[in-house]
This record gives C-alpha cells, sequence and structure tokens, in this order.
C-alpha cells in the first residue's frame, strides 16, 4: 500500500473553496446543475429549500441524491404499492421493512434473516468485470449493514443476443467479476438465472442478491442518534473512482486544474471487503456502534445525510478527515465519490477506543469525522470553514416525485392479438416421433435453456459448509443454524418476453414462478425483494410498463401473503428509443425447518413414480418454443395465483413428509424441459406415458411437453408413499396425474409417442452450447 | 422408505470420544474463508478446533494445525505470498521441522503457504484454462502413511469439492521425480486434471510425512447433505474428506 501522509494533502490543497458564507453573498454565480443532472424546477426547489444558491458541495449532494437512482423519483409513487397492500398477517414475521438497507424477516428460534436484489446494469455494461464485481460488493454491504453475516449470492444476468459479437464480451467480464469478487469473500453462489435476448444487446442486467443471517439481538439500522457520539468512516480510502458522469465534473467549477475524466464505474478490492466483513461482524459483536451505514450511490452524501435524518437529525462533519487515496479530490468529488468498501458508523465516546483495537486488529483504515448533534442540520466544513450547511432529509427524503404520464401503448393490442398458434414461424409444428425427439433435444440445447455450469463452475458453491442446494437446482438452500438444521431457500425469477406481452400478468408470473421454485425445495415461502429492471420512464409506454408490473406484483404478493421487504428500480435500461423487455426480477425466501428435508430436482430411485402435478392447456405465447422460432406476441400463460398457492402446499407438506424425493418446476419450456433436467441432474432415466394428460387436458402431444402453463411441478414419489400421496393431492383437490416411472438403468428418457432420448446425447447438447459461443 | 439422516447424526456415530482430546489449531489469516469450515471438520471428526489468528505470536496447546483455503491478502501478489510471514507461521515452521513433528494440513491456499514457506517443495501458479473452478473431484489417495492420510486405503479414491484460482501443481523434473521416488505424492488427480497441475499432482507431503498440502477441500466433504454427493448426485459419499480428518487424530492419540 503505498504511504500517503495525510497532512502533507491537506497542506498542499488548494481550492477556491465555495463556502455557504461566500454563496449567500454570491446569489447570481452560475452553477452547473444540468451538467450534473438536475432539472431547473429540481435546481429552483433546492434555493427554495436553501433560501439561497447552494454552494459547489451541496450542489453535488443534492444532484447525486436526487437522482433517479437514489431517490426513485419516478417510481415512488408506484412503489407505494408495496407498502401498502400489506395485511398485518404478513407483516407479523418482518422485523424491518422497506426503507432500510435491506428487509429483515424473523425465521424463529431468535434467529432473523435479511436478503436484497439490486443492480449493477450500466456499469456491467461500460465495464463488465468491474462493474459486476462492484454489484455484489455493494448489495453484501448492505446485507452487513443490518448487523447481519452475510451468507450466499445469488446473480440473475440477461444478456444480448448469444451469437453477438458482443456478448462474449459482457459474458466473460461479468461472470469472471462475479466469481473474482464473490468468491473471494467466502460467500457460496447458490442460483441465478441467465437469459440472452437481442434486447439486452446494448443494455445488459447484471443483478446481484445478497442474503445474511442474524440473532434478533443483533439487527442494526441506519442512524445516527444520541448528541455527542462520533462519525467515523472506515474501510477503503476515498479516490476518484465511481465519481458520477465523468464528464459533468470536468465542468465543475471548483478548479481548473484537477485531474479530468475520471472512471465512472468502481474499482472492487473484494480483499478489503471481506476484511471489513469480518471487521463489522467484530463489532457488532461487541456492540460497539450505535447506527451503521454502507457506502454505495451517492457516497458519502448518502451515507451523512440518512445517517444524520434518520437519527436525530444533526451531524458536524470535517470533509478534510477523509482519507484519499487521490489527493487532488475536491470537496464536492469526495462527497460525491463511490469508491467502494467503505462503512461509516457513530459511535459513542465510551466506544471509541475498542472501536480503534478492532481496527487495528483487521488493519483497516478509519478516519473520525466528526460527530452527532441535535441541530436538525448536516453542517460540513472544509478546514473549519462551512461548505454545507442543510436540513438533511431535504437531501435524503424529500426530493422530487413525478408523476410521469403513462399510457397503454398503442402497439399493445396488435402484439396480443399475434398469438403463435397458427402464425408462419408455427408452420410445420412437429408431430411425428423423430421431430418431437429432435424438437426436446433443440429446446435443451437452446441459449435459455441450455446447462449453466460454465458459468456456475466459475462460482463457488461449497464455501460456508452450509450449502444444501445449488444450482441448477430450483432453489438454493443454505442451512442458518447447525444445531436445529434451521435454513433458507432463495429463488430469482423473471421472464421479460411474458412481460412484454402482459406487464401486470408478466410481474406476477415472476413471483409466482419465484414462489413455486421455492416451494418445490421444500420452503415456506416468507418474502420478496425484486430489482425492476425497465427502460426510460420518460416514456410513456415504458412508464405503463413499469406502474403494471409494480400494480401486478403488490397484488399477487396480496394474495400469496407475502411481503416485499427491500429491492431497486433499474430505469434507463434502454438504447436509444428501445427499451429492454420490462424485466422485472423477482427474488422469493422461503423458510425450511431442518434443510435435511429439502427437495432436490432429479430423480435418483429406481422405480418412483413420476407424477405430473397441475392442468396443461395451450399456452405457448411467449414460450421458449415460440421464441427459438423468432416469434414473440400473443398473451402469456395465465396467472392462478390460487393454484401456486395449493401446489406450493402440496410441495411443502410432501417435502416434510418425506413423500416425495425430487421435484421439479415446470417454467421456461414446459414439461419437456423439466423431464430433460429431471432425468440429466443426476443421470438417471425416465419412462413417460402422457396419454392420460392428453385426454383430460384435451392437448395434443407437442403441447403437452412444450406448452407454459404455470402452476405445475413433477415429483418423483417413492412406491412406499404413492397411496399417501396420491390422498393428499385428492384431499385437496389437486389435479396430479402418474405419468410414468423411474428407470435407474436405462439411461434413457423414454416418452411414448417420441423417439427415445439417450441420456447421453441429450447432456451432449445440453452441455455444448455455452463452451462453443465462450470457449 | 429409509429416512434421510438427519445431519450431522451420521457424523456423531463415526467420532470417538477418545479423540476429543486432541486440540487443532486452525488458523485465520486476513482474507480467509474455510477457517470455519476446517473447523466444522475437525469437530465432526472428533477433535477439538482451536482458533488461532496469523498475527499471534504464540503457537498455545495444539496437536497440530491447519492452515485453511481463501485468498489470503487477497492473493494479489503470488498465493500465499504475505501470509507466509505472518508471526504465526514462523512459529508453525519451526514446530512442522522440529524433532516433535507438529502436523500441518495446508488446504488450497494452505497448500499455496506452505509452498511459499518452503515446507513443501514446488508451486502454485493461474489453472492453465485461466478460470476460477468448483467442481467435485476424484483424488486417489498415493499415499496412506503421512499423519494425514492413515485412515485411508492405499489406492483409495475418494470425491472431494475443488475450488481455486491459482491451483496448477508446477515443479521442476528432478523435484517432481524425487516426489514420486520418495512416495511424497499423496493425492492425484483422477479422471480429470482440473488445473494443469504437473503429473496430475494434487497433493504433497514432506519427507516425514507430517505436513501435507493439497488443492482440492476435504472440509468440504465431511458431512452428510452438504457434500458433492448431495449437491452434485456424483456418487461416493458426503463424507470422503472426512479421512484427513480423522487420521490426524487417531495419530496424535495413538501419539499420546
Amino acid at each position: 500500500m503505498t504511504e500517503i501522509s495525510t497532512s502533507s494533502i491537506t497542506e498542499t490543497k488548494k481550492f477556491n473553496i465555495d463556502t455557504v458564507e461566500h454563496a449567500a453573498k454570491t446569489p447570481d454565480t452560475e452553477l452547473p446543475w444540468a451538467e450534473l443532472g438536475l432539472k431547473q424546477n429540481e435546481f429552483d426547489e433546492i434555493v427554495k429549500v436553501l433560501g439561497r444558491r447552494p454552494t459547489g458541495a451541496e450542489l453535488a449532494m443534492y444532484s447525486v441524491m436526487w437522482s433517479e437512482h437514489c431517490s426513485y423519483k419516478s417510481s415512488k409513487n408506484h412503489l407505494r404499492q408495496f407498502g401498502e397492500k400489506v395485511t398485518d398477517e404478513m407483516k407479523k414475521d418482518m422485523l424491518v421493512g422497506i426503507g432500510e438497507n435491506a428487509g429483515v424477516t424473523n425465521l424463529g428460534d431468535g434467529w432473523a434473516v435479511t436478503f436484497k436484489i439490486e443492480s449493477h446494469n450500466s456499469p456491467s455494461f461500460v465495464e463488465p468485470y468491474q462493474g459486476a464485481a462492484t454489484g455484489i460488493g455493494g448489495i453484501v454491504r448492505d446485507i452487513i449493514s443490518m448487523g447481519a453475516r452475510p451468507v450466499a449470492v445469488m446473480d440473475p444476468l440477461r444478456f444480448g443476443a448469444i451469437d453477438h459479437p458482443d456478448t462474449a464480451r459482457v459474458m466473460h467480464g461479468a461472470v469472471a467479476g462475479i466469481g473474482g469478487y464473490g468468491n473471494s469473500l467466502g460467500l457460496p453462489n447458490i442460483g441465478g438465472e441467465m437469459v440472452f435476448d437481442s434486447v439486452y444487446q446494448g443494455n445488459p442486467l447484471v443483478n446481484a442478491l445478497a442474503v445474511g443471517v442474524m440473532r434478533h439481538e443483533d439487527i442494526r439500522l441506519a442512524n445516527a442518534s444520541g448528541k455527542g457520539n462520533k462519525v467515523v468512516l472506515f474501510g477503503a480510502r476515498t479516490g476518484g473512482d465511481g465519481i458520477g458522469g465523468a464528464s459533468v465534473l470536468a465542468s465543475e467549477s471548483f478548479d481548473d486544474t484537477k485531474p479530468s475524466k475520471r472512471p465512472a464505474v468502481q474499482v472492487g478490492d473484494p480483499f478489503a471487503e471481506k476484511v471489513l466483513i469480518e471487521c463489522c461482524l467484530e463489532l457488532f459483536k461487541g456492540s460497539l456502534v450505535e447506527g451503521i451505514q454502507d457506502l454505495g450511490a451517492a457516497g458519502i452524501s448518502c451515507a451523512t445525510s440518512e445517517l444524520a435524518s434518520n437519527g436525530d437529525g444533526g451531524m458536524n462533519v470535517e470533509l478534510t478527515s477523509v482519507l484519499l487515496r487521490d489527493p487532488t479530490l475536491t470537496p464536492g468529488e469526495i462527497l460525491m465519490s463511490e469508491s467502494q468498501e467503505r462503512m461509516m458508523a457513530v459511535v459513542t465516546p465510551e466506544n471509541v477506543e475498542a472501536f480503534e483495537a478492532v481496527m487495528d486488529k483487521w488493519a483497516v483504515e478509519y478516519a473520525w469525522l466528526g460527530e452527532v448533534t441535535d441541530s436538525g442540520r448536516l453542517i460540513i466544513t472544509w478546514e473549519g470553514e462551512v461548505i454545507v450547511d442543510v436540513d438533511p432529509r431535504t437531501v435524503a427524503h424529500d426530493g422530487p416525485v413525478y408523476d410521469r404520464p403513462f399510457a397503454r401503448p398503442e402497439w399493445q393490442d396488435a402484439l396480443q392479438a399475434d398469438s403463435f398458434t397458427g402464425s408462419v414461424q408455427d408452420a410445420g409444428r412437429p408431430s411425428a416421433p423423430a421431430e418431437l425427439a429432435a424438437a426436446v433435444t433443440e429446446l435443451v440445447a437452446s441459449p435459455n435453456m441450455c446447462d449453466k455450469s460454465w458459468i456456475t463452475n466459475q462460482y463457488d458453491r461449497y464455501v460456508g459448509g452450509n450449502t444444501a442446494l445449488a444450482f441448477p437446482d430450483d432453489a438454493g438452500v443454505v442451512r442458518v443454524d447447525e444445531e436445529s438444521g434451521l435454513g433458507v431457500a432463495l429463488a430469482t425469477d423473471a421472464n421479460g418476453r411474458y412481460t412484454y406481452l402482459d406487464p401486470y400478468h408478466g410481474a406476477q408470473l415472476a413471483l409466482a414462478e419465484a414462489y413455486r421454485n421455492v416451494a418445490t425445495s421444500g420452503a415456506v415461502p416468507m418474502a420478496v425483494s425484486d430489482c425492476l429492471n425497465f427502460g426510460s420512464p420518460e416514456d410513456p409506454d415504458v412508464m405503463w410498463q413499469l406502474a403494471e408490473a409494480i400494480r401486478g406484483l403488490s397484488d399477487a404478493c396480496m394474495v400469496l401473503g407475502i411481503p416485499v421487504t427491500g429491492g431497486n428500480v433499474s430505469l434507463y435500461n434502454q438504447t436509444g428509443t428501445t427499451p429492454i423487455h420490462p424485466s422485472p426480477v423477482v427474488a422469493v425466501l422461503g423458510k425450511l425447518d431442518d434443510v435435511a428435508r429439502r427437495t432436490p430436482s432429479g430423480w435418483r430411485e429406481d422405480g418412483a413414480a413420476i407424477y405430473l402435478l397441475g392442468t396443461t392447456a395451450a399456452e405457448l405465447d411467449g414460450s421458449e418454443w415460440s421464441n427459438l422460432r423468432g416469434h414473440l406476441g400473443g398473451l402469456p400463460p395465465k396467472v392462478d395465483l390460487e393454484a401456486e398457492r395449493a401446489l406450493g402446499e402440496i410441495l411443502i407438506n410432501a417435502s416434510r413428509d418425506g413423500m416425495v424425493d425430487s421435484a421439479h418446476d415446470l417454467s421456461e419450456g414446459g414439461l419437456a424441459a423439466a423431464l430433460v433436467e429431471a432425468s440429466l441432474r443426476y443421470g438417471v432415466g425416465a419412462r413417460i406415458a402422457l396419454q392420460d394428460v392428453l385426454d383430460r387436458d384435451g392437448v395434443d402431444l407437442f403441447t403437452a411437453l412444450f406448452s407454459e402453463t404455470q402452476g405445475r411441478a413433477v415429483v418423483s414419489v417413492p412406491r412406499s408413499e404413492e397411496v399417501r400421496f396420491k390422498d393428499m393431492c385428492t384431499a385437496r383437490g389437486f389435479e396430479h396425474l402418474r405419468i410414468g416411472v423411474v428407470d435407474a438403468a436405462s439411461g434413457q428418457l423414454e416418452i411414448n409417442g417420441v423417439d427415445t432420448l439417450s441420456l447421453d446425447a441429450l447432456r451432449e447438447a445440453h452441455e455444448a452450447t455455452l463452451p462453443k459461443y465462450f470457449g | 422408505m429409509t429416512e434421510l439422516p438427519l445431519i450431522g447424526e451420521a457424523i456423531a456415530v463415526a467420532a470417538e470420544p477418545r479423540l476429543a482430546g486432541a486440540k487443532i489449531g486452525v488458523v485465520t489469516f486476513p482474507g480467509t474463508l474455510d477457517d470455519r469450515d476446517a473447523s466444522r471438520a475437525v469437530r465432526l471428526a472428533g477433535g477439538t478446533p482451536v482458533e488461532l489468528w496469523h498475527g499471534d505470536s504464540e503457537l498455545g496447546d495444539v496437536d497440530a494445525v491447519i492452515l485453511p483455503g481463501g485468498f489470503s491478502y487477497g492473493d494479489y501478489l503470488r498465493a500465499g505470498a504475505i501470509a507466509r510471514f505472518a508471526p504465526l507461521m514462523s512459529k508453525i515452521i519451526d514446530a512442522a521441522n522440529s524433532d516433535a513433528k507438529l502436523p500441518v494440513l495446508g488446504i488450497c491456499n494452505g497448500f499455496q503457504l506452505l509452498t511459499e514457506s518452503h515446507l513443501l517443495p514446488g508451486s502454485m501458479i493461474k489453472n492453465d484454462h485461466l478460470k476460477f473452478i468448483c467442481r467435485d473431484q476424484v483424488l486417489r489417495v498415493e499415499n496412506n502413511s503421512t499423519y494425514w492420510t492413515g485412515d485411508y486405503a492405499a489406492g483409495q479414491e475418494i470425491t472431494v469439492p475443488l475450488k481455486n484460482q491459482d491451483g496448477q501443481y508446477i515443479a521442476d523434473e528432478k523435484t517432481l521425480d524425487a516426489l514420486e521416488a520418495e512416495g511424497r505424492v499423496v493425492f492425484r488427480y483422477v479422471g480429470f486434471n482440473p488445473n494443469g497441475s504437473r503429473r496430475d499432482i494434487a497433493g504433497i507431503s514432506n519427507a516425514a510425512g507430517n505436513v501435507v498440502g493439497l488443492m482440492p477441500h476435504p472440509e468440504h466433504a465431511v458431512e452428510v447433505g452438504f457434500g458433492p454427493e448431495s449437491l452434485d448426485g456424483i456418487g461416493g459419499s458426503d463424507t470422503e474428506g472426512l479421512g484427513l480428518f480423522t487420521s490426524v487424530l487417531n495419530k496424535i492419540v495413538g501419539a499420546n
């Protein structure tokens, strides 16, 4: 590490500091508010709030905190529904709700769990490795800030077309970045998603989820309370990386001689983060901090204003105390820097010494910046001169809120009328046994349905020793309590095509699938976190998609009885006027009383009966099959949340009472994909006959295999449990049909009416796709 | 239907009370990741894990030491190159080389530390395919006479997880020949060489057999429900890594 004396930095720093006093005297000074991304009305509002023009430093703070990313100004009016459509029943396990760094859910036995999903989309396109890596870093710090030990991560990824030359750049970088950072933190990566679609070519989606656990008494909140308590910044030094928009700052008026063109993407140091995790956990263990906040978007601006406004309302900070990586940073840049691996905490004077001992033990740098006051003002000084004097609430919470106009796009009706069935692309639908076998093989080798181990083999799924299920099972499962076996299950899902066809129901389908995946593993779904990836809110079509998706998701949460505890919104994911498909990625967290009871997705026991739960309709619009044929139109599969709930209860009971030895949900790729995946999971074949399904549901064999009707799962039931299992389904009035039997010795997937598929050939096709494109 | 064994139960049967007195130190460096996992493995094998801090100047009362996996100091320099200079490491090196022959096991980053500190020959470089790799790996126990492999049969094949970025074992031909001739190749990759290691070497020992280093992670194959069989169904069992830990415990208890 380079030794830089901080005192010399301060001495050599010569800025023409724009103080509050100076600002009051020079009301007509031109400020670069437009370049900083503020609108005229927003700048006018800042002047009104302050009663004078802002200083340069204040302008920097307001501009980042009132940005779309930090203030949710376009989505806030809609996001309210997540807080409003909540029953008391849904709240009973919620220990901390939306608004904190991450929501906290009660697991029982004194345990609590916190999880959150966030986007790091734009940085991951600009610089895939660092963008994806710091996405993990940021979400993990959110989890630490709540007082929890992070225990696992997941990554839903969406890239452009698999054969586009730029896709390999993003794919290689993002996957290596997620692995490079996550593996170094000792956090198992237990699942995620991977979708290729040309709509994400210029706007890949790199979302990151982290989950952490803690004892109830360890829950920490981001607030600065107690007059006289000390404010400390610790972790990495503050540098010039991640300052929003380099060109913007080049026009800032502080100083003409400073370095220009700073990187807008942050650079991660996973080692620093790992040390920070252990260091924070030691602080929590010793109850050495009163409040804590990670530094993510908007850096010190965000941390000081949020800590102050959530606590007693005042804080004094001397900005020259901040330890810098680059001594030439201006006050505005220091306030806006998004350098990674930093935390801010509030410490009582009595605990200062003990706090410093922990820092020294882990060799973590820290700087005491100031103290909590009861003045109601956030006052930031530079060598004693006041450069910021604001009510912190106006920065952190009272940002602008917009009621953006939205309207159902005029093309929506035509889109929904364009069904796959009977379309040009539907010509020559497979029906002969050989055609169907080829179709199944083509499906499981396709970019979205192929084996993902090229990705997941670059992630550590074992570290921690508590992983009980990981990709490619339906949900990732991690043990929380080694004594009791208590654990959590997590799944993330989204289907951009469904949501494009119908945003309201598409968002519900994402929730339904994540819910079903969690229940399939045997866990009881408890809470939701969502990452809403959309185009520009200034486009009324996109705004309608966002509004509909939020309305759909919040309505569905009510029906399923699980609350949204946090998440994030990522807007402006579009290239020119072409937005991505609306992609609400929904993460569902569930609880398992004993992870030994989790249900894997593949069958193993010879002779076990295979059952299909749920009925099948002709629902091919938006399906993977129609996607393979280049069609997108019509209506997505119907949502039936009551059926999802009933199916979930069956799967959970079956797991608890040991009635099934495998379960796999039906979603993208329908029954065909599910049968192949359940066979390939452990390399165990099966014999399948679907005639009863065709008779009952009035569909043909192709539809039975490729339709994406929701609310379905395949399970394998040991013979000794068959009667009990059937009785349970019958008692619950849930449709179930025995469709086959596990055949361990055959090495084949035999489906009546389809040419026999050898598992070796299926595996080869399934596994070849990603290596073919990415090496 | 056969009940799935509840986690821990299958192990509890295996653990022998007489081993509990043996204390195994597990060292934590900044950036160590698998320290809690190594401690769990010691516990499940029946021994008593003792947390050790890299900055400590005394080894204290331990009968053996495990250098666990991770990325000490981020591995930004050569893996293990900085951690090797930790105050506790000089004590461990002395104790391993002493007549008392302190048993030392280096797993992954710990193996890299052992080569950096010259307790073991050779070195590790980046995997030949240049990517991090996490997979279930079949190993053959080539030498069951070390302190850490006595509970295995010679030639026994075991499956344990492997996960590394810099796992390609290299040494000059003379050293490799000597290792082979002296029976110091303890573990060899079977079926697939995951990182380009010379002669498929996965783990080696010093001449006395008290110091063993390996790239794969036996501490992740010690518990039913959380090992390679449960996660990936690759056959074998979840607990084939446990033998390293029981071996050293038996050795210690026998020696006492």
